[in-house]
């Protein structure tokens, strides 16, 4: 199927959704974590009723304010695109996208929404305890909104909680408690939200430092540095902890994309975990897809089995045990996975033909199958194989996978070396005569945004082909529309995002330039 | 007992304040959203981004559109 399809059309309407998506996510994270920080601001002005800790408050909800609204709505364009350039996959998944879409639109925007002009319009007009109360609110209206968005993409990448309804071909949710706690789910959450966390708190850290480099509004940089600094370590300490756990789960249901991140094509156990790489290209190939072998590399022995399986005598298949196979691990090949996707699929055609030709008991039967635990697990669950022209297509981009892991885990090691660092010269005293430390505390705002977004380029890049796993590649979830009609939204989207980031950052920097009101 | 008229008068007066004294940053993104709403809803929801089985199933119906591009890859 895949030589038949257009792959302009998939190409850009790829491209157009990871366009949509990046620049969603640098507006997403700072609101995540801004809102916490300044909410802990308030609690401490509030408990303390020290004016100076209102004013700093006021200060870093303002460039909330401003990030907010200008994020705002920005990722309703990724629902636009789902329901036109991916309308296959939109119907195929049913309620079960639906369903947590519409939660985070009626429950967490609206409670968002409604305590975000109590914070802004409330000061001196309500009491300060509901004052803080509405930020408190803004910050969990926040991240519930993040969550209900990660529940549907944890789907995406590993399917769980209903049953295919041939009748509609729609997936329905059988149980939505297994949708909302999918183990990929609550990692994906913790992980992303502490992300969001860690971001906000170098945003802070950063500023701050500028204010000091400036040796102005002292006070307010060194107290928004105690905060961003403990705030921001505890963050990344849980950003470490949950991409931990975030690499068991993929090492579980998505062993593919696990392999790419580590480059790592012949299984063993003692696996060794790659510290620092480069790859190239070999002249070894799986199929027609060239092997990558390594230019350079430090590796740490066995350590990629004792964090996948808890000991070295863990077994970490490689891209070629999941791709041809290897029975005495147990390891279904990819042609074998293929034959049985297409054994479900045929039964959906028999479906069909039955409808057709009135055989109710026929199609009742078949549609019974689909409902079976022993039909879904020995061929429904390798649906999206029946698509695949040849078994190499599972393998996704190598290099996007691993450098995007490896590069985001170093950013991760640095980020805790850089709040460490703010806290030794805090309680040394010393923070302001360390002038090269502001000046990388300033230079260093931008990292975070490059390590969140590597993070997505791993969890979408990394599970290709599939739009969900190993139910439905991309070739299948593609809607046949005109390629120019992807290309024009492409441009217009381009030109849009490029317009708000620039109006986010010029009204920023103008109020960082001013400062908090006196 | 706040009286309902009450409340609503306290609420309209609450955003009516809000909005008047609000500050440059305030007034600047508020024209940055409804620009950006204007250019979401109206350009591309209306002009470029219809819903795509919504169309298809005016011949043969969603269901089935969807059911022949699974069975019947192109």
């Amino acid at each position: 199927m895949i030589e038949n399809l257009d792959l302009n059309l998939i190409d850009w309407s790829r491209a157009q959704f990871a366009l949509t998506a990046i620049y969603h996510w640098l507006f997403v994270p700072l609101t995540l974590g801004l809102s916490f920080i300044v909410a802990i601001m308030e609690t401490i002005y509030v408990k303390t009723g020290d004016e100076e800790w209102k004013r700093i408050t006021r200060f870093w909800m303002t460039l909330f304010g401003i990030n907010f609204a200008i994020g705002v709505a920005t990722g309703i364009i990724l629902e636009f695109e789902f329901g036109t350039n991916w309308s296959n996959y939109s119907w195929f998944v049913g309620d079960i996208f639906g369903a947590p879409l519409a939660i985070e639109g009626i429950l967490a925007f609206f409670l968002e929404s409604t305590f975000v002009a109590v914070m802004f319009f409330g000061w001196n007009k309500v009491s300060k305890r509901f004052h803080l109360l509405s930020s408190w609110l803004v910050a969990v209206g926040a991240n519930l909104s993040a969550l209900w968005i990660l529940v549907a993409n944890s789907w995406m990448q590993n399917p769980v909680g209903m049953v295919f309804n041939p009748e509609t071909a729609r997936n329905e949710m059988t149980d939505f408690w297994s949708v909302l706690f999918n183990e990929v789910a609550v990692v994906k959450f913790l992980h992303t939200i502490s992300s969001g966390f860690l971001l906000a708190s170098m945003f802070v850290l950063g500023i701050s430092a500028y204010y000091l480099l400036r040796k102005r509004e002292d006070l307010l940089a060194v107290r928004s540095i105690r905060i961003s600094a403990i705030f921001g370590l505890l963050s990344t300490l849980v950003v470490a902890y949950t991409g931990d756990g975030s690499a068991r789960v993929i090492a579980k249901v998505q062993p593919v994309k696990f392999a790419a991140m580590e480059s790592l094509y012949d299984g063993t156990d003692n696996a060794g975990l790659i510290a620092v790489g480069i790859l190239k290209e070999s002249d070894r190939s799986i199929g027609e897809k060239k092997v990558n072998d390594f230019v350079f590399r430090i590796k740490i022995p066995g350590m990629l089995s004792v964090l996948t399986g808890g000991s070295r005598d863990t077994f970490v298949p490689g891209i070629s045990d999941l791709v041809t196979g290897n029975p005495g691990r147990n390891i279904l090949s990819v042609a074998e996975k293929m034959e049985k996707g297409k054994v479900a699929r045929d039964a959906l055609t028999d479906f069909k033909n039955s409808k057709k030709n009135n055989q109710a008991d026929k199609a009742a039967e078949i549609s019974g199958m689909f409902r079976d635990k022993k039909f879904i697990d020995s061929y429904f669950r390798y649906f999206g194989y029946a698509f695949l022209a040849k078994p190499e297509d599972v393998i996704p981009n190598i290099k996007a996978s691993f450098y995007s892991f490896h590069i985001m885990v170093m950013l991760g090691f640095y980020f805790i070396l850089v709040f460490v660092l703010a806290l030794w010269y805090l309680f040394r005293g010393t923070l302001a005569k360390n002038r090269w430390f502001l000046w990388v505390a300033l230079c260093s705002i931008l990292l975070p945004y490059v390590a969140g977004e590597l993070g997505w380029v791993l969890a979408e890049m990394g599970r290709q082909p599939w739009i969900i796993q190993d139910l439905m590649p991309l070739s299948a979830a593609v809607s046949r529309i005109g390629t120019g009609s992807v290309i024009t939204t492409f441009i217009l989207f381009a030109v849009l995002f490029t317009g708000l980031l620039i109006a986010e950052i010029s009204i920023m920097i103008r109020q960082i330039k001013i400062g908090p009101k006196h | 007992m706040n009286s309902p008229g009450s409340l609503l008068n306290r609420l309209f007066r609450f955003y009516y304040d809000g909005f008047r004294t609000m500050s440059w940053w305030g007034k600047k993104v508020w024209i940055i959203i409804l620009i950006k709403l204007f250019v979401i809803f109206v350009i591309l929801k209306l002009i470029f981004f219809q819903d795509f089985p919504g169309k298809k199933s005016r011949e043969t119906g969603k269901s089935e559109y969807v059911l022949d591009q699974l069975i019947n890859p192109k």
